[in-house]
């Protein structure tokens, strides 16, 4: 029990990686800086694995969780209460403890995992970049807020590790703060966020208001305690706002704007926070409250659209975009969409599966991307490139698998996990969505064209780049091909965890995280919902399904082999040539940022009108200036006047006649007199005095 | 048995400021030494009260009771009266530790009248500590008034180009509070005597016989009581001396001002507006439809919202973080008036937080603003190529203001809203938004002054921080990861305090019930022109004024 | 030998008080007016403590170390004016101190 005692460790190595480059980091050498914080990585990565070993001990496959309380965070001595909804007192309190089950058992595997050969690889990219052991001191705060995150036992401490990956991402995708794109693309992601974050913390306070805690285990406990209708308004309401707070950091629609301009940072950042581990963490966040979300069969239903929108609408942006950095970005957003798909109809074990499978080959594309940037010595537009193939052959065929698994080809990683959504979509234990499944279906193919038009437009056709350019191709060093051949096996092998029944597999990965979601299904699933749903009678729709989607991904495959097999300088897109208005929208993004900019940030002008935040600053502090600091001036104009009118008042009233009136009196018939006897001279008054005395002395005497 | 520790906490600055006025003007160096060995003792002399406090943490009551009721002038019942209870205790702290940061930000910062100014600022501190020790209104309101002159001056002196204008506008601005104050003290005073014959200014007298007034006299003290404090807090739509006063004051008189000053706004709130008058916070009266809590609580949410806004637009650092500072207060007099004690309390290490982040901010403007003379934002950009240490620690006191979690501004903003989820959810829906807010003021300010290449050639020969200013910031950073990290203590040390003034509040108002029950058609009447009421003061607190003598002892 | 009497410490304070007086009435020198107040004072103090000891109480002792005292302050505070006044002037004769002539 060595491990599972000490599980606060795993989140301390890399805090300790941070704190020491934030002290000493200036004056160590790049190899103790290696040594440190990959280290710390390692080290962790290593714990972990031992930790999880441990806890299958412990669990016996029942997932019963294991909380480890280290002290009190938040709270006094237990008399700080609060009045909850239902007129009983609550006390206020948020351990800062851990929690270990299945589900935090997957993250924090793939998290140390992943993050650990990102570390390694970044080692080779960042060989040659300036604020070397702040890029890592960075990186390891990162693994330290991510594992604070997918470690807590309750809400708060959650939003500790929340906001901390958030905060982490603000510095990395602000990285090169030279640059003015990446310091406003730093502050996008931040600002977006907190408005995620503030949904966040509502409704966990909405949950700790009706349900009296913050921890996981009590919440889950009561809201299984059959004490909730199913529809209870408030958990709807809660989970709607947690559900805010997902959509802030997992980038789903509305808020997804800041995840495409995340891709200003370095790459392995990318890679690690903006694919793999920081963007999941709305879907862990959601996953962990499945017990409330059940309840919230709105809710549920909400996540569900917004994602099947989000995948869909991403992966359109990503047909067009030339940034090779920016297609992976637009594909995280939309596959993040599909995770979403999953949670939303109730296919919570699906969606982790995809969230798993994805950090393999989407963190393996990004790092790929980055090693053919760092080929091409930093250029990211794929119109200037082509031809890659044979120069870099690692990197090359490591992205091709990538791109396989993400494609949905059998039996890469990604197939499995995103046929099993699908599939969940079509036909859940919630319910069947036909639409869903459609718009799903819809961003597969979509999926599968722009992943091979990535491909064909880097490592195809004729090479579009300068000569100069062209001359430094160099496949990248062993620390960074290393960690793509291991994602690549990662890609490969993964989703063979979670092989459906329905093709013969045992769907390991689904029945170790049962546990976490079992209860739910069994305990507050409407009994209008469909039976057994992958019995036997389902199993041709299934299968039928499958080798649809298998065929659309060949035939996007297809197309944009068409397209760009052979691209040489010039190339058209076929999108321009169709449809060119639609091509302007998805080129501009939909113009969303444009539409934001006018109507909440108030970066833009309409007219001479500003609306959004800029604007009602504008209009505060016009109004502070004008109305508020004005009437307070015109208090004290007024006073002033009033002074004035008195100061009048006083001198030609008071002062004039009354006081000066007498005066002149004096001065003019009375004064002339008086003067005669004042010398001025003191002995003289003396004199004047002395002969007064002997005056009066003389006269008493001889009275 | 009395432990006088707190009459030496009190006067230690003060005796500083007298042996100062022995030294000659022309010695600056030993004057500076000499103010901050005193504001340093200041603070170590504060030290061991920790200890002492800790042990007592659970007792309910003032503690450290110092002077017995009336001794000071018995004639007309004022007393030097000293005694803490946890929310006092935590102001002191702060205000040790800030003034002596302070004192220690000085030292290069000013040049002229260097004796003036540290006798000035060592009197302001004494002010300060009174004010929040006092337990007698006497001697309280002697403190308060005794605070602003030194302020007065430290702007007026010291302060920048529009110095007399925001000196005068501080000045007048919170005299016109202090004076509504003192006419509500009086009729406290005369009260007192009306219900049991004694003529006192002993607070804990005062409690017992404050929530006895009946309505319709209650609603205008309240409302003299909460100007007096919403000005110096300030609320909005008060505030707009703040701007003001923090533009123009030097580095150290913004960091006192922000950091202590506006706490006694809401300490006053905490000790004064809340035990005395239950009747009316508790009161279903309404004008314009809202109770009297609900104007309370919504110009806080109108504040945090509107400060937010403001500082957003900014030009100038140091108006950009006064008017957060709107903004942060609005959050902690929202958890003072949900009457919940958990919003009390986050109340009140939102206050201690308040005072450590914009303490720190101010120190960072004043940092910029000694080396360029220019607080326009524009005149920077790229500051973290050349001060990059000091670009850190900017960093790290941004985020604790914009209450990043595990730094201390979110332990007292999430206290409150879960306080106020209590009171009332919209309440805390509608405070959400200033986070959002907070974090866009700040950054985007950031991005301004330290991301960019240095464009402006006057900011390329910067230095980074000298040992003296990171000494200033390392224990502000020391606390902010404190109370994120480890906050129990803090609310240990609150929990008694804040229940007892929020059951009091409860007791108060439901044992007031029968004696002066506030049906709503009364309660209506009061707004209107009939209740202008200083009658009761009038003749009778006249006539019985000639015999005030015999009444104390 | 006559025994000394009341009488004659009268004498003598008369005298010294006719001096003094005179002192003040026609010395130019403020220096030696003040020099001439103290003449007058100490007649004062004379006469005082000739009739305490007529009286047999102490009462005019008390008065006389009162008068010493006032002298002191007064011879203080007259040359600090003395000494402020020739600052501005550089003289310290009374003739031309006339500034109350106008």
């Amino acid at each position: 029990m060595f491990f599972l005692d000490h599980i606060w460790l795993i989140p301390l190595f890399p805090a300790f990686g941070a704190a020491m480059m934030f002290f000493f980091g200036r004056r160590l050498q790049k190899a103790t800086v290696n040594a440190i914080c990959v280290g710390a990585v390692v080290v962790a990565f290593l714990f972990a694995c031992f930790t999880v070993v441990e806890y299958t001990h412990f669990a016996h496959g029942t997932g019963r969780p294991l909380e480890k309380i280290v002290y009190t965070w938040l709270g006094g001595n237990g008399h700080l209460n609060f009045l909850k909804k239902d007129g009983t007192t609550a006390s206020f309190n948020a351990d800062a403890g851990f929690l270990l089950d299945p589900l935090s058992s997957i993250w924090l595997l793939f998290v140390t995992g992943v993050g650990m050969l990102i570390h390694i690889y970044s080692v080779g990219y960042m060989a040659h970049e300036g604020g070397y052991y702040r890029f890592f001191g960075y990186m390891n705060l990162f693994m330290f807020s991510m594992l604070t995150l997918i470690l807590a036992n309750n809400y708060m401490l959650l939003f500790v590790g929340w906001e901390g990956v958030g905060l982490c991402s603000y510095l990395l995708i602000g990285f090169y703060f030279h640059r003015k794109s990446a310091t406003d693309a730093a502050n996008k992601a931040f600002i977006v966020n907190r408005i995620g974050d503030a949904g966040f913390i509502l409704g966990a306070l909405t949950l700790s208001w009706y349900l009296g805690s913050f921890r996981f285990t009590d919440i889950n406990a009561l809201a299984h305690s059959g004490h909730f209708a199913i529809g209870d308004p408030v958990l709807t309401i809660a989970a709607l706002l947690l559900f805010v707070g997902a959509c802030g950091k997992s980038a789903q629609l509305p808020l997804y704007v800041w995840l495409p301009d995340a891709m200003e940072g370095p790459t392995p950042v990318s890679a690690l926070i903006h694919a793999a581990t920081m963007v999941t963490a709305g879907v862990y966040m959601v996953a962990r409250s499945n017990a409330v979300f059940v309840l919230a069969p709105t809710a549920m239903k909400t996540v569900a659209i917004i994602g099947a929108l989000t995948a869909v609408f991403a992966a359109s942006i990503g047909l067009v975009q030339n940034d090779i950095k920016r297609v992976l970005a637009y594909s995280t957003v939309s596959q993040l969409g599909y995770m979403f798909l999953a949670l939303g109809v109730g296919a919570f074990a699906a969606g982790v599966f995809h969230v798993f499978t994805h950090a393999f080959f989407k963190a393996l594309l990004f790092l790929g991307a980055g090693s053919v940037i760092h080929a091409m010595s930093g250029e990211q537009d794929m119109r200037n490139m082509g031809d890659l193939r044979g120069r870099i052959p690692t990197t090359y065929k490591t992205m091709l698998i990538a791109t396989l698994a993400i494609a949905g080809i059998p039996p890469l990683a990604g197939f499995f996990s995103k046929d099993e959504i699908l599939w969940q979509a079509y036909r859940s234990a919630y319910g069947s969505f036909p639409y869903l499944w459609l718009i799903g279906f819809g961003t597969a193919l979509m999926t599968a064209f722009y992943m091979a038009r990535l491909i064909f437009l880097t490592f195809y056709g004729q090479p579009r780049m300068s000569h100069e350019v062209e001359h430094h191709i160099h496949e990248s060093p062993k620390s960074m091909t290393g960690p793509l051949v291991v994602l690549a096996i990662g890609s490969v092998c993964a989703g063979w965890l979670g092989v459906p029944a329905s093709l013969g597999g045992t769907n390991a990965f689904g029945k170790f995280l049962e546990p976490v979601f079992a209860q739910e299904t069994a305990a507050s699933v409407a009994p209008t919902a469909p039976q057994e749903p992958a019995g036997e009678e389902h199993r041709g729709l299934e299968w039928m399904l499958m080798v649809l989607s298998v065929v659309a991904a060949v035939v996007g495959g297809g197309w944009a082999y068409g397209y760009y097999a052979n691209a040489g300088k010039g190339y058209t897109e076929p999108i321009a040539v169709q449809a060119p208005p639609l091509y302007t929208a998805l080129y501009n993004k939909w113009f969303v940022d444009e539409a934001y900019d006018y109507a909440f940030t108030g970066r833009r002008k309409i007219g001479d009108v500003r609306l959004g935040a800029m604007g009602a600053g504008e209009a505060s502090s016009w109004f502070d200036a004008k109305i508020i600091d004005g009437a307070v001036n015109d208090v004290g104009w007024v006073t002033r006047a009033v002074a004035t009118l008195s100061k009048w008042w006083d001198k030609w009233i008071i002062d004039g006649p009354l006081v000066n009136g007498p005066a002149i009196l004096c001065r003019f018939p009375l004064s002339p007199i008086a003067r005669l006897f004042e010398w001025g001279l003191v002995q003289w008054y003396a004199l004047v005095m002395v002969a007064g005395l002997l005056g009066f002395g003389v006269y008493y005497v001889w009275k | 048995m009395q432990s006088h520790i707190l009459s030496i906490i009190l006067f230690t600055p003060l005796v500083g400021a007298l042996i100062l006025l022995f030294v000659p003007k022309e010695n600056k160096d030993a004057i500076r030494w000499i103010a901050n060995i005193f504001a340093l003792g200041g603070f170590l002399i504060s030290l061991p009260l920790v200890p002492m406090f800790w042990a007592l943490r659970f007792e309910p009551g003032f503690k450290f009771l110092e002077g017995t009721a009336n001794n000071w002038i018995p004639s007309i019942g004022a007393g030097y009266n000293l005694g803490i209870d946890g929310i006092s205790f935590l102001l002191i702290m702060l205000t040790t530790l800030l003034g002596w940061i302070s004192i220690l930000s000085s030292w290069t910062a000013i040049e002229i009248r260097v004796k003036e100014y540290y006798v000035w600022f060592l009197v302001l501190q004494t002010g300060m500590l009174g004010v929040f020790m006092a337990l007698d209104f006497f001697l309280f309101f002697v403190f308060w008034e005794a605070m602003l002159v030194p302020m007065y001056l430290l702007i007026g002196i010291w302060g920048g180009p529009n110095k007399l204008y925001a000196a005068i506008k501080f000045f007048l601005y919170t005299l016109l509070g202090s004076v509504l104050m003192l006419l509500g003290i009086l009729f406290l005073y005369f009260h007192h005597h009306t219900v049991t014959g004694v003529f006192t200014f002993h607070i804990p007298a005062l409690y017992q016989t404050a929530p006895l007034i009946p309505f319709h006299y209650a609603i205008w003290l309240f409302v003299a009581f909460f100007i007096g404090f919403a000005i110096k807090v300030p609320m909005f739509p008060f505030h707009t001396w703040l701007p003001d006063a923090h533009v123009e004051a030097p580095t150290a008189g913004s960091v006192i001002l922000a950091g202590v000053l506006l706490k006694m706004g809401t300490y006053g709130f905490v000790r004064f507006s809340l035990p005395f008058f239950p009747q009316v916070l508790t009161s279903p009266a309404t004008f314009l439809n809202v109770t009297i809590r609900g104007w309370v609580i919504g110009l806080s949410l109108v504040g945090i919202i509107y400060g937010a806004l403001v500082s957003l637009m900014q030009k100038d650092m140091k108006k950009l973080v006064a008017y957060s500072s709107v903004s942060h207060l609005g959050f902690c007099t929202l958890g003072i008036f949900v009457l919940v004690p958990l919003g009390l309390a986050g109340s009140v290490l939102q206050q201690v937080n308040h005072g450590i982040s914009t303490g720190a901010l101010f120190l960072i403007v004043g940092i910029l603003y000694e080396r360029r003379h220019t607080r326009e934002i524009a005149e920077y950009g790229g500051i973290s190529n050349v001060m990059p240490l000091y670009a850190t620690i900017t960093m790290i006191m941004f985020l604790s203001s914009m209450g990043l979690p595990g730094l201390n501004g979110f332990i007292g903003e999430v206290t409150i809203l879960q306080g106020t989820f209590a009171a009332n959810w919209r309440w805390a829906v509608w405070a959400a938004p200033g986070i959002v807010l907070a974090a866009a003021y700040l950054l985007w300010l950031y991005q301004r002054v330290f991301f960019g290449t240095v464009t402006n050639p006057k900011n390329e020969k910067l230095h980074d921080l000298t040992p003296r200013e990171i000494l200033t910031f390392v224990p502000l950073i020391v606390m902010a990861l404190w109370i994120g990290v480890y906050p129990k203590p803090f609310f240990q040390i609150l929990e008694q305090p804040v229940n007892q003034i929020v059951q009091t509040i409860h007791d108060k108002s439901s044992a007031n019930a029968p004696v002066a029950p506030v049906p709503a058609p009364q309660a209506a009447a009061v707004v209107g022109p009939k209740a202008v009421g200083p009658k009761i003061i009038g003749p009778k607190a006249a006539g019985t004024n000639s015999t005030v003598p015999k009444a104390s002892n | 030998m006559v025994p000394i009497t009341t009488l004659h410490y009268l004498v003598v304070a008369a005298a010294l008080f006719v001096l003094g007086v005179i002192g003040v009435l026609i010395r130019r020198n403020v220096v030696i007016v003040l020099m001439s107040i103290e003449l007058i004072l100490n007649a004062v103090n004379l006469n005082l403590v000739a009739f305490s000891r007529m009286w047999g109480n102490l009462h005019g002792q008390l008065f006389a170390i009162f008068i010493v005292v006032d002298a002191a302050a007064e011879a203080a505070v007259g040359l600090g004016i003395l000494i402020a006044f020739f600052r501005n002037k550089e003289t310290v004769n009374v003739d031309e101190i006339d500034l109350l002539k106008w």
